[in-house]
C-alpha cells in the first residue's frame, strides 16, 4: 500500500511540476508563442523558424523587445520549430543545444507555448558545470551550517519540551536585528556587536521561556495548543519587527562588500570563509558541551526521557531554560551569518524556518546531531539544485525532500523510531 | 473622528465577501481541526488550488467558467491526496509542518517564472470570472439600504457567497451528526480507540482532509471571483492563520462557530483599521509613531496576539465547548 502511495505521489508530483497540460487560445486560431530570456532579461531579435512536419516552412517568428514571439499557424497539425542559432546575440546560447528544434502538434484553436531555455556558454559545458558545482557545494555547506546553527535550538527545544516552536525563526530575526541595531545605530564594530547580540539573543530565548512557555507548561496547556500559540507569537513578533525595522533589507556597517579571493576558476569572499570556519568551530563547541559538560549531559538526558531525568535528580525546568538560552544564542548567531551573506530583513527568520524544519525532520526531530546533519544536507541540496532548476524554485526542492523523507523514513536519519508514534 | 462612517464600515464588514471567504476557509478548518483534530496549516493552499484551478481552467485550458469550477474542485482534491499520503499516518505536528510547507511550495511554483505560461508568474491571472457575472439574474441598479448598498454584481456575488456558506454549514451539520461524523470525533478524541473498533483511521482522516480542503477551495473561488484576479502572493501563509483565528474565535467543533468567528474577526479588524486611520488623519496619533502603512502591520500584530491570547485563555471561543477543545498530542 505504501509503495503504491509513493508511486502515485511521484506520478502526481511529476505531473504537477512538468505541467504538460494542453493549451488553448482565447482567439479562434492556431498559434505558437513564447518568451526568449536569460538571466539578464529578455533577448531580442531571436529568429524561430516554424515548419510543418513535412519540412515545409510556415513562417519565421522574431522575438521582440520584451523577448516575446508569436506566430499564427495555418491550421491544426504537426509542426516543428527551430531556433536559428546564428540569430542569437553574442554570448547567448541555448541552455540545451540538443533542443534547438521542438516538435509539437497543435489542436484546433490552440495557442501553444514554446520553451527554449537560454543559458550561458555551451562550449565547454562540462568543465563549467563542474566549477559551478564545486562553487555551489561550498555555498551549500555555508548555508547548511547557518541553518544548522539556527536549527539546533529548535530541535533541542522539541526534544526537551515537545514544543514545535514556529516562533523559532523570529529568534533568528531578533538576533540579527539586535546585532544590526548595535552595529548601525550605536556604531559598535560588528565583531563586538555580534558577541553582545548573541548574548541578547540567548537572553531573549530565556525570556520567552520564562515569560510564556514555563507558565503555559504549569497550566498544563496541551502541546497542540502551545503550537498554535507559537504561531500567534511568530506572526506578532514578525510584524512587530516590520513595524520598527520597515520592509527593506539592510547591510551591516562592516564587511558588507568584499572583493573575492580568486583561486584559479574558483572565487570565494573572505567573510564566507570566516563564516564557515567559525560555524564549524562553534558547532564543534556545542557538540563538546552536549557531550562533556554537566548541563549538556542533562540536556540530552531530558531530551531522551524527561521523567527518568527528573527522577534522577535533574532540575528539568532549569535545563529547559538553558536550552532556550543556548538555542536563542545560536539562532542569533545563525541570523547574523545569514545577514552577512544576504543582508538583514524583518522576515529572514521566517524564510529560514521551513528550511530548519526540513533539516530537523531530515536529521530526526529532537536530536541535536540530527539537526546538524539534516541541515547540512538541506543547505547543500538547496544550493546544488540550482544547477538543474531555476533559482526561484530552489527551496521547493528542499521542502519536497522533507516530504519524501517523511514518506520513507519518518524518524529521520539519526532519529529513533519511537519518536514518531 | 467620524464615528458614523467607522460604524457603517464595521457593519459592512460583517457581511462582506471577504467575511464569506474566510467563513468558508474556516468551515474547512473546522472539519480538519475542530472535528478530526488534523492540524492543517496549509488551508491557503486549498484556497489557491481553487482560485488558480478556476483561473487556469478558463485562461489556459480555454474551458468555460462552469467546467473550470470542476477543475478547481479537482485540484483541491488532488492537493488533499498529495498532502495526506505522506503525513496522515504520522503525529499531528508533522502534518502541521508539511501542510505549511506544501502551501509555500505551491506558492513558489505558482509565482515561478518557469510556470509563467500557465500561471502568469507573480502577476497572476485576470479575466476569468466573466462567466459568473454574465449569468447574473439581478437587473442593474443599486440594492439595499444605508451602508449596505450594493451594485447588481456585488449583490449577485454576495448572494452566491453567503448561499455557499449556508450550504457548507448545512453539510457540516448533517455530516457531523451522522455516524461518519461521529467516527471523526472519535478519531480526534482517541485514535487508538477508533482503530480498535475497526475503523480505518487513515481513510477517515483522508476523507476529512478532502472534505475540508474542498470547503477551503470554495473560499478561494469566491475570493478569485470577487477580485476577478489571482496572484500567488495573495495566497501566502498569513491567510491560513486569519482563518484559524476566525475559527477559534467563533468556536471550534461548532457548526456556526467559523461563520460567527469570521464575522466578528472582520468587524474587529475593520474597527481597528478605521479607528487608527482616522486617528492618524486627525492627528491624534503623530506620524512619527504610526504611519498609514503601519496600520496594516498593526492588523497582523493583532491577529498574532489574538491567536495567542484566545488559545491560552479561551480556547473554546465565543460559542465553543471547552470539552471539545482539550486536544493534545
Amino acid at each position: 500500500m505504501r509503495r503504491v502511495g509513493v508511486l502515485l505521489m511521484t506520478m502526481i508530483m511529476g505531473w504537477l511540476l512538468v505541467g504538460v497540460m494542453p493549451a488553448a487560445a482565447q482567439d479562434a486560431s492556431e498559434s505558437v508563442r513564447g518568451t526568449m530570456q536569460n538571466a539578464d532579461g529578455p533577448v531580442e531579435g531571436v529568429e524561430i523558424v516554424v515548419q510543418t512536419a513535412e519540412g515545409e516552412e510556415v513562417g519565421v517568428a522574431t522575438s521582440g523587445e520584451d523577448g516575446t514571439f508569436s506566430l499564427d499557424l495555418p491550421g491544426p497539425g504537426d509542426y516543428q520549430a527551430t531556433v536559428q542559432e546564428g540569430s542569437l546575440p553574442e554570448g547567448v546560447t541555448l541552455r540545451n543545444p540538443d533542443r534547438a528544434t521542438l516538435e509539437f502538434s497543435i489542436r484546433s484553436n490552440q495557442s501553444r507555448p514554446l520553451l527554449f531555455p537560454l543559458g550561458e556558454g555551451s562550449r565547454n559545458v562540462q568543465s563549467r558545470m563542474l566549477i559551478t558545482a564545486v562553487q555551489l557545494l561550498i555555498e551549500g555547506i555555508q548555508f547548511g551550517l547557518i541553518i544548522a546553527m539556527a536549527a539546533i535550538g529548535l530541535s533541542l527545544i522539541f526534544g526537551t519540551t515537545g514544543l514545535v516552536n514556529f516562533a523559532h525563526g523570529e529568534l533568528v530575526t531578533f538576533g540579527a536585528l539586535s546585532v544590526w541595531a548595535i552595529n548601525q545605530l550605536f556604531g559598535v564594530h560588528l565583531i563586538p556587536a555580534v558577541i553582545i547580540g548573541v548574548i541578547v539573543g540567548g537572553l531573549g530565548g530565556m525570556a520567552m521561556d520564562l515569560g510564556l512557555w514555563r507558565p503555559l507548561r504549569r497550566r498544563g496547556t496541551g502541546l497542540i495548543a502551545m503550537l498554535v500559540v507559537s504561531i500567534g507569537l511568530s506572526i506578532f513578533l514578525r510584524y512587530l519587527f516590520l513595524y520598527f525595522f520597515e520592509g527593506r533589507t539592510r547591510p551591516f556597517a562592516q564587511y558588507a562588500v568584499q572583493s573575492a579571493w580568486v583561486f584559479g576558476p574558483f572565487r570565494i569572499v573572505p567573510k564566507d570563509v570566516v563564516v564557515i570556519v567559525l560555524s564549524l568551530l562553534i558547532l564543534g563547541a556545542v557538540g563538546l558541551m552536549l557531550q562533556k559538560t554537566k548541563i549538556g549531559k542533562a540536556m540530552r538526558a531530558v531530551a531522551d526521557n524527561k521523567d527518568l531525568a527528573e527522577s534522577s535528580g535533574i532540575d528539568v525546568e532549569r535545563v529547559i531554560l538553558w536550552v532556550w538560552g543556548v538555542g536563542g544564542g545560536l539562532a542569533a548567531l545563525g541570523g547574523v551569518f545569514f545577514g552577512l551573506s544576504q543582508q538583514v530583513s524583518w522576515q529572514m527568520g521566517f524564510i529560514l524556518l521551513l528550511l530548519m524544519f526540513a533539516g530537523v525532520i531530515l536529521g530526526g526531530l529532537g536530536t541535536a546531531y540530527g539537526a546538524l546533519v539534516g541541515s547540512l544536507v538541506i543547505g547543500v541540496f538547496v544550493q546544488m539544485s540550482t544547477l538543474f532548476v531555476s533559482p526561484d524554485l530552489k527551496n521547493v526542492g528542499a521542502l519536497l525532500v522533507m516530504v519524501l523523507v517523511l514518506l520513507v523514513r519518518p524518524q529521520g536519519i539519526l532519529g529513533k523510531k519511537q519518536r514518531v508514534g | 473622528m467620524d464615528w458614523g462612517s467607522i460604524l457603517s464600515n464595521v457593519a459592512r464588514a460583517a457581511i462582506d465577501e471577504f467575511t464569506a471567504v474566510f467563513a468558508l476557509a474556516a468551515i474547512g478548518l473546522n472539519i480538519h481541526f475542530g472535528y478530526t483534530g488534523l492540524l492543517n496549516f496549509g488551508q491557503v493552499g486549498f484556497m489557491a488550488a481553487g482560485a488558480f484551478g478556476l483561473a487556469i481552467g478558463v485562461t489556459y485550458l480555454g474551458l468555460s467558467f462552469w467546467l473550470s469550477l470542476l477543475v478547481a474542485l479537482g485540484a483541491s482534491v488532488l492537493l488533499a491526496l498529495l498532502l495526506g499520503l505522506p503525513t496522515l499516518r504520522l503525529r499531528a505536528d508533522y502534518l502541521a509542518i508539511v501542510t505549511i510547507a506544501a502551501s509555500e511550495i505551491l506558492r513558489f511554483i505558482l509565482r515561478s517564472p518557469s510556470t509563467r505560461e500557465v500561471t502568469g508568474g507573480s502577476y497572476g491571472l485576470t479575466a476569468f470570472a466573466q462567466g459568473f457575472y454574465r449569468v447574473n439574474p439581478i437587473p442593474p441598479g443599486d440594492y439595499g439600504f444605508g451602508p449596505f448598498t450594493y451594485s447588481a454584481n456585488e449583490t449577485w456575488l454576495l448572494t452566491v457567497a453567503w448561499l455557499l456558506v449556508v450550504l457548507a454549514s448545512l453539510s457540516v451539520w448533517l455530516t457531523m451528526r451522522s455516524p461518519w461524523g461521529r467516527v471523526l470525533k472519535a478519531i480526534r478524541e482517541e485514535e487508538d480507540a477508533a482503530t480498535s473498533l475497526g475503523k480505518s483511521v487513515y481513510s477517515y482522516k483522508m476523507q476529512s482532509l478532502i472534505y475540508g480542503g474542498v470547503m477551503g477551495s470554495l473560499g478561494g473561488l469566491v475570493l478569485a471571483v470577487s477580485t476577478q484576479s489571482v496572484q500567488p502572493d495573495v495566497y501566502s501563509t498569513p491567510i491560513t492563520f486569519y482563518a484559524y483565528l476566525a475559527l477559534i474565535l467563533g468556536g471550534t467543533a461548532r457548526v456556526l462557530g467559523p461563520v460567527l468567528g469570521s464575522m466578528v474577526f472582520w468587524m474587529v479588524l475593520s474597527l481597528s483599521d478605521n479607528v487608527l486611520r482616522q486617528a492618524i488623519r486627525a492627528g491624534h496619533i503623530p506620524e512619527s509613531i504610526m504611519s498609514g502603512t503601519q496600520v496594516g502591520q498593526v492588523r497582523f500584530m493583532l491577529v498574532g496576539l489574538g491567536l495567542m491570547l484566545l488559545m491560552i485563555f479561551r480556547p473554546q471561543g465565543i460559542v465553543g465547548d471547552r470539552r471539545e477543545m482539550e486536544l493534545d498530542a
